[in-house]
């Protein structure tokens, strides 16, 4: 028997049929792997109900939310009922032009004409309202308690850019949009950009030039400037700013808090610290708990026993995270090299030195490299957190969202929170090499 | 003579120098410490200043909320089955969009992973771009995509699930370029050398080295986006969260099924943390020589 199987001939034939099953094997896989992949996103397809979703999906908030981001809107309405016109931006009291004035686009008086650019010019007449639409003709529209909007049209056929109805009529251009109701007419001209991102109207710095902001400084007026910029009603920077710094105080404070907290008991942890077995696996059960209840359970906990707030959030993170830091920790403390615990040992040392002179410089780079990433991932953490237990800048957002007015406002948080987070990689990677040297070249 | 006194002054400099450069260390941690004791304290009294509740009336009621909950759950022991019978399609929710989110990051992390490591990438000069790329799908938190995806496509799994996938995508993308470049390049020499194109010196030659890491990390991560997709649940994106926020804000009544969801939660988290931990395990220390 032996002797046959070192027979050359069989044996590679032995060989040949290993390599042809393993072949199959491979070729079964690599076939069997996309094709699940592919029946398990079908059942997903049918799942999540996609068909239906494509359906649903409002085209016309993506395209509000788009618009938003870049552009705002100014509003000019005039109550039909009194015909006072007013002008503000995105409609806003707080971006409303003072009683009696207007942007320079529009003049104000009996006849309210307003010039929405390439010749499109709507007038607010005493009785009627008129949109002069270059190409097509003018339209006249008269908003009456009795009879509804009576509308006029230079065709026959109304175009389908214009919505109308007997109480309701809305002309949409790229000029702009006009919508008159029985009891409001209202223009909306669009304009790129952020509106009173610096100053408010109510402020007298709005529309000065970056030059004479900077001369009216250093003439003695940089804290009023600074105020006026810092307390603006509509983007509220200094909240936004507070809020930041909420969002990042909880991360900090929750990272730090359970790093404290868990090298003790990482000790306790430790295969060669921890003698007593029995305590080794209570508390390996214990972090093990921490982690598994989760983040989203711990913070509808707390926030019953803490009522809202960062303080919340930064001890969900905390206990989330000792959790997290206990096991690695405790990794670590299992990895160090005993030898020079007993080369301190040999010159005499109490237990404490032992620890802080053989142990903490053996595990200071790993931990202090984990906490960092740690203080990094936490922060985005903190943002979703924050938007469920109300604090910092993700309750902001949340708000600022299922308002569902404000884009731009949306896209300014967005962009700080996005920012933010970089700016946390940034520092927690440049510790990292200040305190361990480049780890970089390390991996 | 001579020369030996110089010796000793210089060990004496030496020293002093040496004591001196010690010290200053000592010195400078202290001052680290400090500064970073303030700041625990200062920001510890910062956040519970701006919190609805004190933190020391909050440690004495810490234990109110879960008393609760065990014993309104214990009082309605038997009901417990039903309502895990009630939210188990729930949590499958919440789990199929953890999965799907993670396979779709993953892929598209393949993807931006290859372009983005140097040596493999297709358009070497574009290395930057993909990298700024994926550092920004890191860095947008889930929440803002998935609310926003929530106001156009309207509430649902799909928003979260998208949402996840991108953030997965980023972070699996840097994972695996790091692993991609400690792949060996001559197996991709030897492919050139025979013509083949980009798409099949991936495959064929960097694919089947990375795979079991790749796959490894991917496992993590899919750990990672359960407990994602329970939090966005909570913000209105279905699955368990999205009942969970209803049963616990129902007022007072409903702590035994919030205590059932909690509970199908944290078995789900640990049942998928054992499963990827033994897959991860043999993934990384191969098959045959089983856990360590």
């Amino acid at each position: 028997m032996a002797a046959l199987d070192t027979n050359p001939v069989t044996n590679t034939a032995a060989l040949q049929a290993d390599a042809s099953r393993l072949f199959r094997k491979k070729r079964l896989f690599s076939f069997a792997v996309p094709a699940l992949i592919l029946v398990y996103l079908t059942y997903i397809f049918f799942a999540f109900d996609i068909m239906g979703l494509v359906q649903k999906a409002n085209g016309d908030n993506a395209r509000s939310l788009i618009a938003d981001t870049y552009s705002h809107k100014v509003h000019i309405t005039r109550d039909n009922r009194n015909g006072a016109v007013t002008a503000a931006i995105e409609g806003e009291k707080k971006g409303r032009y003072p009683e009696g004035t207007a942007p320079d686009w529009v003049e104000l008086g009996e006849t309210t004409v307003i010039d929405l650019g390439d010749g499109h010019i709507i007038t607010y007449g005493p009785e009627t309202i008129t949109y002069d639409v270059p190409g097509y003709g003018l339209i006249k529209a008269t908003p009456s308690r009795s009879r509804g909007v009576v509308q006029e049209y230079p065709t026959d056929e109304i175009p389908e850019w214009i919505n109308a109805s007997k109480n309701r009529m809305a002309i949409t251009t790229e000029a702009g949009r006009l919508t008159v109701t029985r009891n409001r007419s209202e223009v909306f001209r669009y304009f790129t950009g952020w509106e009173l991102f610096f100053f408010t109207l109510s402020s007298p710095y709005h529309g000065m030039g970056f030059g004479e902001l900077v001369s009216r400084a250093f003439n003695g007026e940089a804290a009023a400037i600074m105020n006026d910029f810092w307390n603006n009603p509509m983007w509220l920077h200094g909240q936004v700013a507070w809020a930041i710094g909420e969002t990042i105080l909880m991360a900090f404070l929750g990272t730090m808090g359970a790093a404290i907290v868990a090298l003790p008991l990482a000790f306790l942890a430790a295969k060669n610290f921890a003698p007593l077995m029995a305590v080794r696996f209570a508390t390996r059960r214990f972090f093990y708990f921490l982690r598994g209840v989760d983040a989203l359970i711990w913070t509808i906990i707390l926030s019953r026993a803490f009522g809202l707030g960062p303080l919340t959030g930064a001890l969900a993170i905390l206990i989330t995270d000792t959790g997290s830091f206990g096991k690695m920790f405790s990794e670590a403390l299992e990895n160090v090299d005993k030898k020079q615990i007993e080369g301190i040992r040999s010159t005499g040392a109490k237990p404490i030195q032992r620890y802080r002179f053989g142990v903490i410089p053996q595990i200071t780079p790993v931990l202090l490299s984990q906490i960092l990433y740690y203080l990094e991932s936490n922060t985005r953490s903190a943002t979703i957190i924050g938007a469920i237990t109300g604090g910092g800048i993700g309750l902001m957002l949340t708000q600022a969202i299922i308002t569902q007015k404000d884009w731009e406002e949306v896209t300014y948080y967005i962009v700080l929170v996005v920012l933010m987070v970089m700016m946390m990689d940034t520092i927690s990677g440049w510790l990292r090499g200040k305190l361990i040297g480049s780890s970089e070249d390390k991996h | 003579m001579a020369e030996l006194s110089a010796g000793s002054v210089s060990v004496n400099s030496i020293q002093n120098s040496y004591m001196e450069q010690v010290r200053r260390k000592r010195l400078y941690s202290f001052i680290a410490l400090i500064i970073f004791a303030a700041l625990m304290v200062s920001g510890f009294n910062t956040a519970a200043a701006r919190n609805g509740g004190s933190f020391w009336g909050g440690i004495d009621n810490f234990f109110d909320y879960p008393a609760d909950v065990v014993g309104e759950a214990a009082e309605k022991f038997a009901e417990l089955p039903a309502h895990f019978v009630t939210y188990f399609p729930a949590l499958v929710e919440t789990v199929n969009i953890a999965a799907v989110s993670t396979l779709i990051g993953a892929l598209f992390a393949i993807i931006l992973s290859l372009l983005s490591t140097r040596g493999l990438a297709k358009f070497p000069k574009l290395v930057g771009v993909f990298r700024r790329a994926m550092d920004i799908m890191r860095a947008v938190p889930e929440i803002v995509i998935a609310l926003i995806l929530i106001f156009i496509l309207g509430g649902g799994p799909v928003p979260a699930m998208i949402a996840i996938a991108i953030h997965t995508a980023g972070a699996l993308g840097k994972l695996y370029s790091e692993v991609n470049e400690n792949a060996d390049l001559k197996p991709v020499d030897g492919l050139s050398s025979v013509g083949a194109t980009w798409s099949q010196k991936m495959l064929l030659a960097v694919v089947p080295q990375v795979a079991p890491n790749w796959l490894s990390y991917a496992l993590l991560r899919f750990e990672i986006n359960i407990r994602a997709s329970a939090i966005l649940g909570f913000v209105g994106a279905g699955g368990l969260g999205y009942e969970l926020k209803n049963a616990i804000s129902w007022g007072q009544g409903r702590y035994d099924e919030a205590g059932a969801m909690f509970i199908l939660l944290f078995l789900t988290i640990v049942l998928f943390d054992q499963i990827s931990s033994y897959y991860r395990d043999r993934l990384v220390h191969g098959a045959g020589e089983g856990g360590h």
